[in-house]
């Protein structure tokens, strides 16, 4: 049995987590230590933490909430948001985070990637490629929460990264965040296939048949936001899990 | 009881502490010598790089007393992902000479050997068994399997040395069981109830 990672991404907006829709319209989810409380007895797997007003406002990690939230995480936990710096990265670390995820810092500063992996292992440095389709380009690599266009295509930035250092790549479709129309498995398959690292799909999934199929298009783990805290079709909020039964026998079982 | 959780400039410290917070156990993550010195248990932690680990052992001046600690006064110690691979004699991932105490090395994945399924770095969980005869087991939960995150694994001289042995691609060792020296390849402070149980056994047996 091969067990996959199924990792909820949760996103941090002034103190609270939010989900969004195609990074946009936020919808308050709940307070993030009690999410993080609910999702450890749930086991999951990792959870990936991501603030999303970080880079925008350019104030940094906020590393006394980021060590309050994984103080209570007893799964791995990946921290994503204006890094910058080794100095910032090494205080996440300090801090009870288990990897960074730069996004970005990744563009504007390969050699962030670079020295981390140096120091830290690659194993510690993931990087999120925000993949969003320009109407005459196609598929291009997007920051600032989905608004600057990088002019990067996705399989060359990724490789990239990978050159750079990158030990995981967090590849997400902007346009079905938040959507549970299933991820871009067109994407993931291009992407998996030219790296030897391992890439996490995340973007649109509902369900586990979701997972399945990112998985056999080549990705190593797969991850969500809505799917974890909604529950449809009205969208409440209602924090959630897949149980082992269900993985194992769909998700643990493809080979 | 005093656990000391050495702190020589690398890796994540705190995850350790809190999941020992969580079970009732106090720790200090220290990088004083008298605090090593006055343990009675110890854990050494570590992320990252052979060559930095070693290193910053060597400039945190601890090097000389964790030696006679374990060695001499036989203190328990669990060393854990990057800790655990200090423990022998070397790494292909660097050139720096480990701490020796145990006969193996630490060697890359034999990526030949993985398909294309088991990519490098491993990141993620594996269910562990055959691990019965070690105390650091001890009433474990069904099904325990624990978080890996690595891409060199150990390789021991001596099976009997071995704690247990994990699938990825291939069989291997997983951990070291040699008298007051174990070590894990996982990360227990990430691994839910399973690291949970296998911490508080090593507090509790050891």
């Amino acid at each position: 049995m091969r067990r996959i990672r199924v990792i909820p991404a949760l996103l941090l907006h002034k103190g609270g987590l939010i989900k969004s829709v195609k990074f946009k319209d936020y919808k308050y989810v709940g307070d993030p230590i009690n999410a993080v409380k609910i999702f450890n007895e749930k086991e999951v797997d990792e959870i990936a933490l991501i603030d999303i007003d970080a880079s925008r406002e350019k104030w940094g990690p906020d590393i006394k909430k980021i060590a309050e939230i994984a103080s209570e995480a007893f799964m791995p936990m990946a921290y994503g948001g204006g890094i910058t710096s080794i100095e910032q990265i090494k205080d996440l670390f300090y801090n009870g985070i288990e990897k960074v995820i730069l996004n970005k810092a990744a563009v504007q500063n390969p050699a962030l990637v670079t020295e981390a992996a140096r120091l830290f292992g690659s194993q510690s440095v993931m990087v999120s490629i925000d993949v969003k389709k320009h109407f005459l380009k196609g598929p291009r690599v997007y920051t600032d929460n989905g608004k600057t266009n990088t002019g990067f295509a996705p399989v060359a930035f990724a490789r990239q990264m990978e050159t750079a250092g990158a030990g995981e790549i967090l590849l997400n479709n902007v346009d079905r965040d938040g959507t549970y129309s299933g991820y871009d498995t067109r994407l993931i398959k291009e992407v998996a296939q030219s790296v030897r690292i391992p890439v996490i799909a995340i973007g649109g999934a509902s369900a586990v048949d979701d997972f399945c199929a990112a998985v056999e298009q080549g990705a190593s783990a797969v991850a969500a936001g809505s799917m974890f805290v909604f529950q449809r079709p009205h969208n409440a909020v209602l924090i959630s899990y897949p149980t082992q039964q269900e993985l194992k026998r769909k998700l643990y079982a493809l080979r | 009881m005093i656990l000391t959780i050495i702190d020589y400039g690398v890796g994540n410290l705190s995850s350790i502490k809190n999941m020992l917070k969580k079970i009732g156990v106090d720790s200090i993550i220290s990088n004083k010598t008298d605090d090593l010195i006055n343990a009675d248990k110890l854990i050494l932690p570590g992320v990252g790089h052979f060559d930095y680990g070693i290193q910053h052992l060597h400039e945190s001046g601890l090097m000389d007393p964790l030696n006679d600690k374990v060695l001499q006064h036989k203190t328990p110690i669990l060393g854990i992902c990057l800790g655990v691979q200090l423990l022998t004699q070397s790494s292909e991932e660097g050139k720096e000479k480990g701490l020796g105490w145990i006969k193996g090395r630490t060697v890359a994945f034999d990526k030949p050997k993985l398909d294309g399924n088991h990519k490098i770095p491993h990141m993620g969980w594996i269910d562990i068994k055959g691990f019965e005869n070690s105390k650091l087991f001890t009433g474990m939960y069904d099904e325990p399997r624990f978080y890996f995150v690595h891409s060199y694994h150990l390789q021991l001289d001596n099976p009997a040395d071995v704690l247990a042995t994990a699938n990825y691609g291939y069989n291997f060792a997983i951990g070291i069981e040699h008298e007051n020296i174990l070590g894990v390849q996982f990360h227990p402070e990430k691994s839910h109830k399973y690291g949970m149980k296998l911490l508080e056994n090593f507090v509790k047996y050891y």
